[in-house]
C-alpha cells in the first residue's frame, strides 16, 4: 500500500531568501507591441512569503506584467532583478527552472489529456530519465514515474479532484480546469507562482474553493503568489499587499487598506468598473 | 460481464502503472499474439503472408512511425514515403557494403539514416506549423525522391536505376531475396514489429510521451511549464522517423524484393497518412486497425463481386477501393478524429457495463 497523504509535508525550496524580503524587483519596466503601450515605468516589488495582488481595469497591462515576470516577453525598457540578480535574455521554458510557474486567463490545458497527465507535465522538467530508459519502462524509469506520480497524488488530494484523476480535461466544466490548471502549476513545485484571475467565471463557492487553495499554498508550501483579480472581495481578503494598474501605469501600491482608499483607485478603477 | 472489472482493486502505483489495469484486456492481447504467431503462420497460405499479413504489418509500422509525430506530437508531415526510401536505400548500401552484417542489424542501423534525415527536415517545425509545415515536408518528399534518382550511388550505379534484394541468409535461413520463404519473412516482420510496438508504448506513456502531447495540444503552455519544444519536436521527429525508416527497410528487403524511386513517391506517403487518419489520431492500436483496413480492402474488393457472381473489372476495382478509402477519409476527419481505435475503446467500454448500463 501507498502511504496515506499528509498535505503538511509538501517540500519548499530553500532560495536562501528569507520571508518579507525582496524576491523579484521590477524597475522602470515598459513594454509595447509596436504602437501599443502595455506596459509604461512600472517599478514595483514582490517580496517572499506575501500574496500580491495586481489589479486594474480591463486591458490595464496585468496579464503583459505576468508575461514580463516570466519571461514571455522582454521589457524594451527596465530592469527585472529576481532573486538579487538582473535577469537577461531569458527563455520561456527557463522560468520553470528559476521556481516561476504560472496559470493563465483563459484556461491552458492540454485538452487532449487526463487531469493527471496533466499535472504530471508539470514535473516534465524534474523528471530526467531519457529515451532509452523510457523504451523499457520496468526499472528506472518506472521508478521514477511512481515517485513522482506520489507528489502528484499529494496535488490531486489537497485540490480534491481524486474522482477527475482519469477524465480527459476538455470534458471538465470550467471550474474544475481553472482547478486543474493550479494543480500543474503546484506540480513544478513553484517558489512564485503568477495566477492570472483564477477565480474568473466562477461561482460563490467555487470561488471560496479556490481561495483556500490559494491562502493554504501560500501558508503551508510557503509559495510566493502574484494574484490578478477583478473580485475585489478576494483581493482584500487574500492579498498582503496589492498594486494598481490603468492603462499601463502604476497609479497605487501598498495595503488593501491604503488602496482601497486611494482617490485615483477609486476613480480609475472602482468608479470605472461598476 | 465478458468484460467486468468490478473486484480488481488497485492497490500500488505500480499496479496503477501497468499496461493492462483490466485483466480482460491481457487476456485478449494473449488471444491476439497467439494468433499471430501460432494460429496464422499455420494456417496462412502464400497468397495470404504476401498479399495481406506481411503488408499489413509493415504498414502498420509505418503507420505507427507517422502517428508519433503526427498523432502524438501534432506534426504533420506529407514525407513519410521518402522517410521510408531513406531506411530502404540505407539497408541496401549496409547490405551491399558489408555483406557479412546480420540483416536485422542492417535494418536496425538503416533506421538511424532516416532518423538524422527526419532531424534536418524537422528543423522548420520549430518556426512553422500546421498547413506550412505540411508544406514543408512535402517539399523533403519531392527531393528525396529526387535524391533516389540522380544519386546513381544509392542503387549502386544499376542500369535500371532499381535496387534488388539479393539472397540474405541468418543463422543459415534465407530470409531475404528471391528465395526466401514468405512464412520465414512472416516471422520477421512480426517479430520486428512485435518489438517496436512495445517500446512505442512504453515511450508514448511515460514522460516523453505526456511532453509530446502537451506539444500537441498547447505549445504556449508546454513551454511555460518549462518543456523545451525544440527538444521535443525534434525527438519525435526522430524516433517516428527512425520508426519509419526501418518500416521502409522491411518494406523493400521483406516483401517487396525490389524498389525503383517512384515507389516511395507520394502516394506511399498518403496511403500512409490515411492509415493513421482512418486507424486513429494518438493511438498504438489504431495502426494496427487501419493497416488492416487499407491493405485488405482492395483485395477483398476484388473477391467479393466474384464470389457474388458480379462481374468487375480490375480497374473497377482500383475505383472502388479509391472511392470507399476516400468516403472514410472523410467521415474520420468529420467525425470521429480518433479513428477506428474510438470505436474499439466505446465497445471496451460499453462490454464493461455490460449487460447493466449506468
Ligand atoms: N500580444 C499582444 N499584441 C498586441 N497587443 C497586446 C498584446 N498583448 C496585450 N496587448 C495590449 O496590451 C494592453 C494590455 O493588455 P493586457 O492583456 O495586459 O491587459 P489586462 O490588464 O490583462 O486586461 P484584462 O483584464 O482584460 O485581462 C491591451 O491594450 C492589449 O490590447
Ligand atoms: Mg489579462
Amino acid at each position: 500500500m501507498n502511504s496515506p497523504v499528509n498535505h503538511n509535508n509538501f517540500t519548499v525550496t530553500q532560495d536562501g531568501i528569507a520571508d518579507g524580503e525582496v524576491l523579484l524587483d521590477l524597475r522602470n519596466v515598459s513594454l509595447a507591441f509596436g504602437g501599443v503601450k502595455a506596459i509604461t515605468d512600472i517599478s514595483f516589488d514582490i517580496r517572499k512569503g506575501e500574496i500580491r495582488a495586481i489589479i486594474g481595469p480591463n486591458g490595464a497591462g496585468k496579464t503583459s506584467m505576468l508575461n514580463v515576470i516570466n519571461g514571455f516577453y522582454t521589457p524594451q525598457q527596465g530592469k527585472i532583478i529576481f532573486r538579487g540578480k538582473e535577469r537577461v535574455g531569458m527563455k520561456p521554458h527557463q522560468a520553470v527552472g528559476q521556481g516561476i510557474a504560472r496559470t493563465f486567463q483563459n484556461v491552458a490545458l492540454f485538452k487532449g489529456m487526463s487531469t493527471l497527465d496533466n499535472i504530471m507535465t508539470g514535473r516534465s522538467v524534474m523528471m530526467k530519465r531519457g529515451l532509452g530508459w523510457q523504451m523499457l519502462w520496468h526499472g528506472p524509469a518506472l521508478a521514477e514515474e511512481i515517485e513522482h506520480r506520489k507528489k502528484v497524488e499529494e496535488i490531486i488530494d489537497f485540490l480534491e479532484i481524486e474522482h477527475i484523476r482519469r477524465t480527459p480535461v476538455g470534458k471538465l466544466p470550467y471550474g474544475l480546469q481553472k482547478r486543474v490548471e493550479l494543480g500543474r502549476a503546484l506540480a513544478m513545485e513553484p517558489s512564485l507562482l503568477l495566477l492570472d484571475e483564477p477565480m474568473a467565471g466562477m461561482n460563490l463557492e467555487e470561488k471560496e474553493d479556490m481561495s483556500r487553495f490559494i491562502l493554504d499554498v501560500n501558508r503551508q508550501r510557503g509559495t510566493t503568489i502574484a494574484l490578478i483579480e477583478h473580485d475585489m472581495g478576494v483581493v482584500m481578503d487574500l492579498s498582503d499587499r496589492v498594486v494598481v494598474l490603468d492603462y499601463g501605469r502604476k497609479i497605487a501600491d501598498g495595503t488593501p487598506e491604503v488602496v482601497k482608499s486611494n482617490k485615483d483607485v477609486i476613480d480609475a478603477y472602482l468608479g470605472v468598473a461598476h | 460481464m465478458l468484460y467486468r472489472t468490478a473486484g480488481q482493486f488497485k492497490t500500488t502505483y505500480e499496479a496503477d502503472h501497468a499496461l493492462f489495469p483490466v485483466r480482460q484486456d491481457a487476456i485478449l492481447l494473449g488471444i491476439i499474439l497467439v494468433v499471430a504467431w501460432v494460429v496464422l503462420p499455420l494456417t496462412a497460405n502464400e497468397f495470404a503472408f504476401k498479399a495481406l499479413l506481411v503488408p499489413v504489418l509493415i504498414y502498420t509500422l509505418a503507420a505507427l512511425g507517422l502517428n508519433i509525430l503526427t498523432g502524438y506530437a501534432g506534426q504533420l508531415s506529407l514525407g513519410t514515403g521518402a522517410f521510408m526510401g531513406v531506411g530502404a536505400y540505407a539497408c541496401y548500401k549496409i547490405i551491399t557494403i558489408f555483406p557479412e552484417v546480420n540483416l536485422l542489424v542492417a535494418i536496425a542501423m538503416s533506421g538511424f539514416f532516416s532518423a538524422a534525415v527526419g532531424v534536418a527536415f524537422g528543423v522548420p517545425s520549430l518556426r512553422i506549423k500546421g498547413f506550412y509545415l505540411a508544406i514543408a515536408t512535402l517539399a523533403a518528399q519531392f527531393f528525396l525522391v529526387w535524391l533516389f534518382e540522380k544519386w546513381a550511388w544509392l542503387y549502386n550505379y544499376s542500369a535500371s536505376g532499381a535496387i534488388q534484394v539479393p539472397t540474405i541468409e541468418m543463422f543459415g535461413v534465407v530470409v531475404a531475396g528471391p528465395n526466401a520463404k514468405a512464412i520465414t519473412q512472416y516471422y520477421f516482420v512480426l517479430a520486428v514489429v512485435t518489438v517496436v510496438t512495445m517500446l512505442a508504448i512504453n515511450i508514448t506513456r511515460g514522460r516523453i510521451g505526456r511532453i509530446w502531447k502537451s506539444v500537441r495540444d498547447m505549445d504556449i503552455a508546454a513551454e511555460l511549464v518549462g518543456i523545451n519544444l525544440m527538444k521535443a519536436k525534434l525527438s519525435a521527429f526522430f524516433v517516428s522517423s527512425y520508426i519509419v525508416g526501418i518500416a521502409g527497410a522491411l518494406f523493400v528487403f521483406l516483401w517487396r524484393g525490389a524498389a525503383e524511386p517512384n515507389l516511395f513517391d507520394i502516394p506511399l506517403s498518403f496511403r500512409v497518412l490515411f492509415i493513421v487518419i482512418i486507424g486513429g489520431l494518438g493511438s498504438i492500436l489504431g495502426n494496427y486497425l487501419g493497416a488492416m483496413l487499407i491493405v485488405a480492402l482492395p483485395v477483398v474488393l476484388s473477391y467479393l463481386p466474384g464470389a457474388l457472381g458480379i462481374p468487375v473489372s480490375s480497374s473497377m476495382v482500383e475505383h472502388l477501393n479509391t472511392m470507399v478509402v476516400g468516403a472514410l477519409i472523410i467521415f474520420f476527419l468529420i467525425v470521429e478524429p480518433h479513428g477506428l481505435a474510438r470505436f474499439w475503446a466505446v465497445l471496451r467500454e460499453k462490454l464493461i457495463i455490460w449487460p447493466f448500463p449506468h
